[in-house]
């Protein structure tokens, strides 16, 4: 056997398992496709976020709420073994309503998480007046916010950037630039062929985003992933003002402002348009009226991977032993879980107790 | 410093930086002028060292500068034209009066 265990895909979400493999000794192959793959983890806003989530859905709740828990620890070990500072705080998330309706859609929003989460989830909503004790800068078409202590942010980048950084220097083998043409399952592992080499593994855990419906079918795994594109603008740095990471705009220690988010089903087209680049610039504007004359100086686009009820499909095979698949689209938010039990999981560890509630048979009929 | 060739030192424009009076080829970028005048137009944000015009082709933006009172200007993506008053910054820039703050 080449590696105990195979993952597939090198973005948050297979770099996170490899990490916590590895601190427990695995051989692990990280394999990774190259540019021409989707590139969700190079492209998303970098929030830490608990607030909304699982609020039809106890069990992502919890899920969520312990995820981000893990991630002051997770932050702390990461900078101290690499020195990349991934400018991780935790000072609680904002989302803004603009009317009563979405005022109230909210409140009832927050109080179902809370009761999710069996009390543990903290927020408040906020009237006009008291968010702008907290940000001066809001308009007054900004009726109110809700606002959970919960809630971080991280700058995405130097977290894939220190993950990477870890596995050079642990018991990975990062192999970039490789296709993984087929998968069989052979008698106590597995037997992956690359664009480049045949490799034997004990285990195999597919990360790939929204390849991993292909892959998934190799292994007779169903993983219903499809893309779903959003589209961010950064602005040019500009005097710190924003001190909270809020839905819609969050500033960086830098200085730059990324202004998100939109959902579209547009396919595998991950490029930007220019009336949603419009809308998500006029929200900021309307929410920050001295955001009119800031340049925006970059604009991208990247597609989450989307499951039918927009949570994480987590799945071992039952008839292919030491397979695994793994979809979600909050590869920041669930970075420091998945190098925690779902790493322990996919190496033969137990279960997590909630792991078992992400199966997609919730999605059978 | 980089040294304008001889043969364009034909129809050379005026403009100020921070105040002082400089000569440079007209039809050139705000960022080349600047690489005639200064070794580092601005201190990074971050970190506080010296910056000056790299990529000259709107990508680096490392040639950031105030010009005539609009603050972070990509200079390689301005053409240099006379009587034009070009600032160093010397900070991030702030937000209400669209003038350069210290950061500490």
């Amino acid at each position: 056997m080449d590696y105990d265990i195979a993952v597939i895909g090198g973005g948050l979400v297979g770099s996170s398992i490899a990490y916590g493999l590895s601190k427990k000794g695995h051989g692990v192959a990280l394999l990774d496709e190259g540019d021409r793959a989707f590139r969700a983890s190079r492209g998303n806003f970098g929030l830490i976020w608990v607030q909304g989530k699982g609020w039809d859905f106890p069990a992502y709740a919890k899920w969520t709420d312990e995820a981000a828990g893990l991630w002051p620890a997770f932050d702390a070990e990461l900078q101290e073994s690499t020195g990349v500072d991934l400018g991780y705080t935790r000072p609680g998330g904002m989302e803004f309503c603009f009317d009563e309706r979405g005022w109230n859609d909210l409140n009832d929003c927050m109080a179902r998480v809370r009761t999710n989460s069996d009390g543990a989830f903290e927020y408040e909503m906020l009237e006009h007046a008291e968010l702008r004790k907290r940000i001066p800068e809001v308009s007054s078409a900004v009726i109110g916010a809700s606002y959970s202590p919960r809630d971080g942010h991280v700058n995405p980048l130097y977290l894939l950037r220190a993950l990477h950084q870890r596995l050079d220097a642990g018991r990975v083998d990062y192999l970039p630039n490789r296709h993984v043409d087929s998968i069989e399952c052979l008698h106590g592992g597995f037997e992956l062929r690359t664009n480049d080499e045949r490799l034997a593994a004990g285990r195999v855990v597919l990360c790939a985003g929204i390849d991993n419906v292909r892959l998934g079918k190799l292994l007779g795994l169903n993983i219903p992933v499809r893309p779903n594109r959003g589209q961010l603008l950064i602005t040019e740095r500009v005097q710190h003002f924003l001190n909270y990471p809020t839905l819609q705009v969050r500033q960086t220690r830098e200085g730059s402002l990324q202004i998100g988010d939109s959902q579209e089903d547009a396919g595998r087209d991950d490029g930007t348009t220019t009336e949603v680049m419009n809308r998500l610039a006029s929200r900021a504007v309307s929410i920050f009226p001295m955001l009119k004359t800031v340049h925006v100086v970059r604009a991208w686009a990247a597609l989450r991977v989307m499951t039918p009820d927009g949570k994480p499909v987590y799945q071992q095979s039952s008839h292919c032993q030491g397979a695994f698949g793994i979809a979600c689209h909050s590869g920041v938010t669930l970075a420091a879980i998945h190098a925690g039990p779902v790493a322990d999981w996919v190496a033969g560890g137990n279960p997590h107790p909630l792991i078992a509630r992400f199966h997609p048979d919730r999605f059978d009929v | 410093m980089f040294r304008t060739l001889t043969t364009v030192r034909r129809n050379l424009i005026r403009f100020t930086l921070d105040g002082q009076f400089h000569q440079a080829p007209a039809g050139i970028s705000v960022a080349a002028a600047l690489l005639t005048a200064v070794r580092f137009s601005r201190r990074s944000v971050v970190s506080g060292r010296g910056r000056g015009p790299y990529c000259m082709m709107g990508t680096c933006f490392d040639c950031l500068v105030c010009i005539d009172g609009e603050p972070n200007q990509q200079a390689c993506m301005v053409t240099l034209r006379e009587g034009m008053n070009i600032e160093t910054q010397t900070g991030i820039r702030d937000l209400d009066t669209g003038t350069t703050a210290d950061m500490d």
